[in-house]
């Protein structure tokens, strides 16, 4: 199935993209999305640990995803 | 509850009279504001500009939370959250907070509150250039 991951921040720096589509395993969780991330974009180990949102949401590692969901890397936050 | 609350992340200069005018109310003894500003250093390096780059949608929903937390948790009327995004200058306002209740303790709290928690959870990245580069705040160890 695919989802749509949104880069933002050092994130989108790494990636060079602001978004992209992902073909992954059906019932993935955002912990083996993660992983899936990390091999195919080395940058990311040297980010201090990033949040995941899907769908707008804060998700944790254990979240279940579903096709189409939109899932937003999250580098630590410096708004204010 | 939403018509106590004012909400905006913009590229255009904030507005404190705005949010000023927003939260003043007849039943209300003080208002609190939070300004923040751009500052020209950060650990001992000299700061030239900033840029702000948001994730919109999201940002407004973690703000809206921040909103209704402070309006169930503290003894206040209104409260506006005002945030830029885009490039800003030293001096600039990226934020600004205010907030008013009938007695100024709970206006107080519930302002620091909103800018402790909006520094925590809402997904704003801070952008600094420098003589020699740039860096996102935070974003490495």
């Amino acid at each position: 199935m695919q989802v749509k991951v949104l880069f933002f921040g050092v994130a989108k720096d790494i990636s060079k993209v602001n978004s992209r589509e992902l073909e992954i395993k059906k019932d993935s969780s955002v912990f083996e999305l993660l992983h899936l991330l990390k091999e195919k974009y080395s940058g990311f180990a040297a980010i201090n640990d990033f949040s995941i949102a899907v769908n707008e949401e804060y998700a944790e590692n254990d979240v279940i995803l579903k096709e189409s969901d939109i899932v937003a890397i999250i580098p630590p936050v410096s708004g204010g | 509850m939403e018509e106590n609350i004012s909400i905006q992340i913009s590229s255009e200069k904030l507005n404190l009279h705005l949010c000023y005018d927003f939260v003043q109310d007849a039943t209300c003894g003080g208002i609190a504001l939070f300004v923040g500003t751009v500052r020209n250093n950060t650990k001992d390096k000299s700061v030239n500009r900033l840029d702000f780059s948001t994730y919109k949608t999201m940002a407004i929903k973690e703000i809206r939370k921040i909103a209704l937390t402070a309006l169930e948790k503290y003894n206040i009327k209104k409260i506006a959250i005002h945030h830029a995004e885009g490039a800003l200058q030293i001096g600039d306002v990226p934020v600004i907070i205010a907030v008013s209740s009938a007695h100024r303790q709970a206006s107080f709290d519930a302002c620091q509150y909103a800018i402790d928690t909006l520094k925590e959870t809402v997904p704003i990245w801070k952008k600094e250039y420098f003589d020699d580069g740039d860096v996102w705040v935070n974003a490495h160890p």
